[in-house]
């Protein structure tokens, strides 16, 4: 195919600001962190992005100001490459191939810089030259078995010494000061280390809490330290302030405190949040930020007063919640906070609000049962959102409320209508609304073997109560044959509710709820479940635990095809008729997308990722594409978002998102490189958003050239050219053209995070003609089947 | 190991009494103690914190500071006097008034020529130390408000005094004030509980929780350390002025150390580094002694904190000890009668103990047929507390000595009713005994002084003197400390020097002398059958010497060749009492406060790599193996912590318990702390 490069996967955000501790520039003005494979600059005061500096094509596991100008940074990655930027400029100065899987590149001045390979600490002496690029020989291991956390090395004064823990719970010190903390029963566990910059002291922090002093280090028979406890459980990080007057240490409790090194007092700033993993100190030491677990950072003034927050997307254990869309804000909304839900903004990466759902204190501690917010769905106009919350491992002991929120115009947000206590007497498997406004209506399926119906009373009724409002109540209560049901969906005119009850599929009449029939093919029980839509509104689709997909044909009420596949996730796009599915084929990700009234599928793609996508959702873009491109046409409509684990590099998640908004025609796809490339070269940042917001509204590509602003456009002769070569067609012209796209793309690599080749659709047909044989075959024995059971 | 019926007696209500004051002597490494009571205990430094003597107290004596000059032990308190301690006789020595007010602190110069008492009214005064008293010398000061503590420099020319709100500092040479510390405390009055006076700095602790160090010269404040919300009570200094403790009232003894700020250079500063917590309350008095810190308070308990932890080796001196009961026993046991005498301080309570007639499997509880019963509760006449006590094995007579003199009581039971009667016209020589003790067959009473051994001939008429053993070898008077008698026939008695001698009480002569082991006597026993001693030390050797052969016996040679297990040598308390199993005779029964421990010299002793305390290994190994593993000790720790572990002749074994929840709820409510998540 020609176009085939269009279609490419995204890494579009959400992943985590939290890896490595953040940079504050010298005049404190900008805050540099690491977020995935890029390093973001954010302004301090307003807490908005200013720069990306894109570039590494792996995870940047640590950054650090360039000692030699201040106005640079340094940042490491785990391509291998150490990378040299002017971050207020965004602009990347340097590249090095530093070290094979260089760990947390720690760097300071004219001192040895650790990568610790295979963690092992190694110092490199740097000869003292004046050029910039020195080629470093002496490499002499300096100790084995490191602890992987960067906190657990420290420097100390001048070059007198580090310090690090290592794996053995062992604390070493320049002259070999050993200390093993293997006192029985105590739980005083190095965990992490940090030197003060004036004095001969060290700080250690520790798995019961408590922060150590060490000093004296010379001393044959004693150990001499001073023992500071506030924490009362593990110590995270700590850190000296540059004038060494105070020490700052976080924990698990998100309560930043203050030692005063000469005294024994200390001020404490709780309530911050998630458990505190770094903390930095700018230059002057006016300014603190806190990297929190919960996927944000706190900038805190020297008077701890918290000056700026920045939040990224919130990922707890587990994403219970599937992903949804609001459908009032265009937001994705998934579980984040303990016991709250977050609306989050896919275009600008950022978090919107959070929605408290649980409303009640959230205390940690370790082993307690929290409430967490496991489903959530939104009707078809946003006004209304039903979310469930459940509390309890076993089975005895579980706490299960369902709620329902309206969405108040006033103040802008959900406001509690209803709550349900004890809905079900077991676990909700699955929740869904009525896909049509004229009905309110939800429907839960829970493991006690029913599915129940939610209705919103009518006005009438409750007006005479007095009450504020109509409110919801159960409606219908069904049952099939003790079975526990795993699935519910509506059609999307509403007319069928399909319910999966193990093995078997019900189709209900909501209005009547009158069992229609049901549908079977065993063996395995029904993992997803998902009517088409707008043409293929007559096939209901399921896959099994047993690797089949099926696709069942509500007319005949027969077995239209199946396939058998590893399908992980089966999601529907809600504008369109398309379907997509990810399967697992050692350990990687393939998707496919197609129509259920066509055997072949649109569009495959495989090795998406590395792993398997956890959860997926087709979101619906603001304006429709023209796009005639036939492997690109599924996207016109709606994108699709995929949430990954990627157990590879770190156990973070990242986004990657099939994502086609440069490449709508061939014309756009060179404009829209050139114009991008252009203005990287004037150093003008260039975001996702700028593009589509000059996307045309007619769809012609010629009044997108008209709509963009001249100063940014192309010389003219040039886009002539091109604009006639891509009118062109011709086999041997599209190759070629593919060839140089795929140039201009390497060249614009500092763009694209991941580009995956694509796969002409002719090469993967989704059935064989045996398998359709097969099929059939199949599909005749599945009669008879299902005749006896329903003789039965 | 053997059944035994076990009375398992819980109505002794022993109670400690706080530390009020503690010195500590460097060149005889010696510790004296001071408690509420006015008693005045000694530990050995040298010999893991043996407590070899005990001055016994007396009402309305409070001693506030002691003092060590060379040997001598002299201490001063709120009665306004300052005395001397006779250590060898156990009593005081003389005492003078001071003519001050109470006396809240006493301290002698570097040279061991003066001492110093800080006195109520407001005046430092100074005594010239002489020969067998003390001179008064001159006042200093005399400015109202009372003196709390007191420090001598080290050149002998300064003493600081810290009173409330201020520190004056006095020349010696001229008399004259130097200079005082400001006003310490803006709001609220300001107690220095504790001043130091280091070689450039004084050190003073306060009762606003604060360690301040002040320079000399200006009297101004060069560092303040805030070390608690409440008081400060005590400070302690090293020898070599590089490390300092404060005791607080949380009981929390806190270390400050002189440290380099950087590494190799000049610069010095006190850091605040340790804290030990070892005690529930105040930390009143706090001894340094070289590589160890001493503290003791309102909790009754002597903690020593070993400061060496870089040390890669276990052993007794590395590890913490806390020393709370004490190291004799104060529980008398009647074998044949069935009675306890216990011991109080100011009175003594006489128990029968109970009887059953029920039988059951090993580990069982006994249905009680009688209950104990409390005969008597017999008061001590005098301000003099009891320093020593005992009870016929008969039961009918009853004995104690306070340091004024020794009382003898007749008992007579008849079925319900017990009559007590005085026994008149004691001996005059036997003003005073160390130990007492009765003849199995209660015809005599031996009571030791510091000399000599006197024997009481008892009949049923009265009492009558017959003789004083003396020892052979006897250069110079030693008090005694524990004696042990066998049928009658044998005496031995040792002294605190560890020597221990050998009468013969049917020839009423000198026997033998044991050879001097360099630590402790802690217990001996003579066997009733064999005659041979038993004798285990301070630090937990055990030796048997046969008394008809005046040699050790061949277990003993073995126990020294072999060697005992670490296991033993490693216990921090040391053997209070030793007795004999009557129907076993290889059988020695040993105990200390945490356990008690029956020795079978039948059996091989455990070598160094077998396990010490393998009683449940052995239950769980069939009856023919078990025998090769067993080995001679068998310890017994179901009982606990133990004041006294007897054989009665029934056959039943007497276990005097003393829970520790009992004596610290007795204890006075601790200062109140603010916990976390409360």
């Amino acid at each position: 195919m020609v176009e085939s490069s269009e279609v490419r996967v995204v890494r579009c955000g959400g992943s985590r600001i939290n890896v490595a501790a953040p940079v504050i520039s010298v005049d404190s003005r900008f805050l540099l962190c690491a977020s995935g494979d890029l390093v973001k600059v954010f302004s301090t005061s307003t807490e908005e992005w200013v720069h990306v500096l894109q570039g590494h094509t792996n995870v940047v596991t640590g950054i650090t100001l360039n000692p030699a100008n201040q106005l640079q940074v340094y940042s490491s990655s785990a391509d291998g490459t150490v990378r040299l930027w002017d971050f207020t400029d965004g602009i990347l100065i340097k590249v090095q191939n530093a070290f094979q899987n260089a760990y947390p590149g720690l760097f300071t001045h004219h001192c040895p810089h650790f990568p610790p390979e295979c963690l092992q600490l190694v110092a490199a002496h740097v000869p003292k030259t004046l050029e910039q690029e020195v080629e470093v020989r002496e490499l002499s291991s300096v100790l084995p078995n490191i602890s992987p956390n960067p906190r657990a090395v420290g420097f100390g004064r001048e070059v007198r010494g580090w310090i690090c823990l290592d794996t053995s719970c062992t604390f070493h010190l320049l002259f070999k000061l050993i200390y093993k903390s293997t006192k029985k029963g105590a739980k005083n566990t190095f965990t992490c280390v940090s030197c003060h910059p004036k004095d001969d002291c060290v700080a250690t922090g520790h798995e019961d809490g408590k922060i150590r002093l060490w000093r004296n280090f010379n001393q044959k028979k004693e150990y001499t330290y001073t023992t500071l406890h506030w924490h009362h459980s593990v110590v995270n990080t700590l850190c000296f302030t540059p004038e060494g007057t105070t020490l700052l240490s976080g924990g698990i409790e998100s309560v930043l405190v203050q030692w005063q090194y000469d005294r024994n007092s200390k001020y404490i700033l709780p309530r911050l949040g998630g458990s505190i993993t770094h903390i930095s100190v700018s230059a002057d030491g006016s300014l603190f930020t806190t990297s929190h677990s919960d996927n944000k950072i706190t900038v805190i003034q020297s008077n701890l007063k918290v000056s700026a927050v920045i939040q990224g997307l919130v990922k707890g254990e587990a994403v219970h919640t599937d992903l949804v869309i609001d459908p009032r804000s265009k937001a994705l909304v998934l579980n984040g906070k303990p016991g709250h839900l977050q609306f989050y903004s896919l275009q600008r990466d950022k978090q919107l609000y959070n929605l408290d759902i649980v409303q009640q204190e959230y205390i940690y501690q370790e082993g307690l049962d929290q409430y967490e917010v496991v489903k959530a769905a939104f009707d078809a106009h946003g006004s209304c959102l039903a979310t469930v919350e459940e509390r309890g491992k076993k089975l005895s002991d579980t706490e299960i409320t369902l709620k329902f929120w309206d969405y108040n115009e006033t103040a802008q947000s959900f406001v509690l209508n209803t709550t349900v206590m004890t809905p079900h007497d077991n676990r909700i498997t699955s929740m869904c609304f009525f896909p049509t406004a004229e009905t309110t209506m939800v429907v839960t399926t829970a493991r006690d073997g029913c599915f129940k119906a939610w209705l919103l009373g009518q006005e009438s009724d409750t007006e005479k109560q007095g009450t504020d409002g109509p409110s919801w109540s159960c409606d219908f209560v069904g049952r099939y044959h003790d079975l526990q049901p795993t699935n519910c969906c509506f059609s999307a005119d509403g007319s069928l509710l399909a319910v999966s009850f193990q093995e078997v599929i019900t189709i209900w009449n909501p209005e009547t709820w009158e069992l229609l029939t049901t549908l079977c093919q065993p063996p395995g029980n029904i993992k997803d479940l998902c009517f088409g839509r707008l043409s293929c509104s007559r096939y209901l689709l399921a896959t099994t635990t047993k690797n089949m997909l099926c696709c069942w044909n509500l007319l005949t009420c027969s077995l239209e095809w199946s396939t058998s596949i590893a399908v992980t996730l089966l999601k529907a796009d809600p504008l369109s008729e398309n379907m997509a599915v990810f399967t697992l084929q050692k350990e990687q990700t393939d998707l496919f997308v197609f129509k259920p009234c066509e055997p072949r599928p649109l569009f495959t793609q495989n090795a998406l990722c590395v792993g398997e996508v956890q959860r997926a959702i087709f979101v619906p873009r603001e304006e429709p594409l023209d796009n005639c491109d036939e492997s690109s046409l599924w996207l016109n409509r709606s994108q699709l978002y995929c949430l990954t684990e990627n157990m590879v590099r770190f156990t973070a998640r990242k986004h990657a998102v099939i994502d086609d908004s440069v490449a709508v025609t061939p014309f756009y796809l060179l404009l829209g490189k050139h114009r991008q490339r252009e203005q990287e070269m004037c150093g003008l940042p260039v975001t996702e958003q700028q593009g589509r917001a000059q996307l045309p509204q007619g769809s012609v590509a010629v009044r997108e050239l008209l709509h963009t602003a001249a100063h940014v456009l192309p010389p003219a002769s040039f886009l002539c050219n091109m604009f006639v070569k891509s009118l062109l067609i011709s086999q041997t012209g599209s190759e070629k053209e593919e060839e140089e796209s795929e140039e201009e793309m390497d060249s614009c690599d500092a763009q694209q995070d991941r580009r995956v080749q694509g796969l002409g659709v002719e090469t993967v047909p989704l059935i064989s003609k045996a398998q359709e044989r097969e099929l059939k075959k199949v599909r005749r024995t599945d009669y008879s089947w299902l005749s006896c059971l329903s003789d039965s | 190991m053997g059944e035994f019926t076990v009375h398992r007696v819980r109505f002794f209500h022993y109670m400690p009494s706080g530390i009020c004051a503690m010195a500590f002597n460097r060149r005889t490494e010696r510790l004296a103690v001071a408690r509420t009571d006015g008693s005045v205990e000694l530990y050995s430094r040298t010999d893991h914190f043996f407590q070899e003597k005990v001055v016994p107290g007396r009402q309305q004596r409070s001693i506030q500071a002691l003092c060590w000059v060379g040997k001598r032990l002299f201490g001063a308190g709120l009665s306004g006097e300052i005395a001397e301690f006779d250590l060898d006789n156990l009593r005081l020595k003389f005492s003078q008034d001071a003519y001050g007010g109470p006396i809240w602190s006493i301290v002698c110069n570097p040279q061991g020529t003066h001492l110093a008492a800080g006195c109520e009214d407001g005046t430092v005064k100074l005594f010239e130390i002489l020969e067998d008293q003390i001179r008064f010398e001159r006042n200093m000061g005399g400015q109202k408000g009372r003196i709390i503590s007191l420090a001598w420099h080290s050149s002998g020319t300064k003493i600081a005094a810290g009173m409330i709100d201020m520190i004056k500092v006095f020349d010696l040479d001229s008399g004259e004030l130097r200079s005082r510390g400001s006003r310490m405390q803006q709001s609220q009055e300001c107690v220095v509980w504790s001043v130091l006076f280091l070689s450039d700095i004084i050190v003073s602790g306060d009762s606003a929780g604060k360690v301040k160090m002040w320079d000399v010269n200006t009297g101004t404040l060069i560092k303040n350390h805030q070390v608690t919300e409440w008081d400060v009570l005590t400070l302690s200094v090293s020898q070599d002025e590089t490390s300092l403790f404060a005791g607080t009232s949380e009981g929390t003894v806190v270390q400050f150390q002189l440290l380099d700020v950087v590494l190799g250079q000049e610069e010095k500063e006190w850091v605040r580094t340790r804290t030990f917590k070892n005690h529930t309350h105040d930390v009143i008095a706090l001894a340094e002694a070289d590589t160890v810190i001493i503290s003791g308070g309102m909790d009754t308990q002597l903690v020593v904190r070993p400061l060496l932890d870089k040390l890669d080796f276990k052993s007794r001196d590395s590890s913490l000890l806390k020393i709370l009961f004490p190291q004799r026993s104060l529980v008398s046991c009647a074998k044949k009668a069935g009675l306890l005498l216990f011991q109080y301080p100011t009175h003594l309570e006489l128990w029968r103990l109970g009887d059953t007639e029920g039988h059951g499997p090993p580990g069982c509880i006994l249905p009680v047929s009688r209950n104990p019963e409390k005969l008597l509760h017999l008061k001590i006449k005098g301000e003099d507390h009891v320093c020593c006590s005992a009870v016929a094995p008969c039961g009918e007579w009853i004995a104690y000595s306070t340091t004024s003199g020794i009382r003898l009581y007749r008992l007579q039971r008849d079925n319900k009713n017990v009559s007590i009667t005085k026994v008149p016209k004691l001996p005059k020589v036997l003003r005073h005994a160390h130990q007492l003790c009765f003849s199995p067959d209660s015809s005599h009473l031996y009571g030791t002084t510091s000399s000599a051994v006197h024997v009481v001939a008892l009949t049923s008429a009265g009492c009558k003197f017959e003789h004083s053993l003396k020892p052979n070898s006897c250069v110079e008077p030693f008090g005694n400390e524990s004696q042990e008698i066998s049928d009658g026939k044998f005496l031995a008695s040792a002294n605190s020097n560890s020597e221990i001698h050998i009468y013969n009480m049917h020839k009423l002569k000198a026997h033998c002398t044991v050879p001097v082991y360099r630590s402790g006597v802690s217990a001996m026993g003579i066997h009733p059958e064999t005659n041979n001693l038993v004798i285990v030390h301070a630090d937990h050797q055990i030796f048997e010497f046969s008394i008809e052969q005046m040699q050790y016996t061949d277990w003993s040679r073995r126990v020294q060749k072999e060697g005992l297990h670490h296991v033993w040598l490693e216990r921090d308390t040391p053997v209070i009492n030793v007795t004999f199993n009557p129907q076993n005779p290889n059988h020695v029964i040993l105990h200390d406060s945490y356990m008690f421990c029956i020795i079978d010299q039948s059996l091989p002793l455990p070598d160094r790599k077998s396990q010490f305390h393998n009683q449940l290994t052995l239950k769980s190994l069939p009856e023919a193996e078990r025998l090769k593993h067993s080995h001679a000790f068998k310890e017994c720790k179901l009982y606990q912590p133990l004041l006294c572990v007897d054989m009665l002749e029934n056959q039943s074994l007497v276990v005097v318990e003393r829970p520790l929840l009992d004596i610290t709820t007795n204890l006075p409510a601790p200062v109140r702390q603010k916990k976390f998540a409360t």
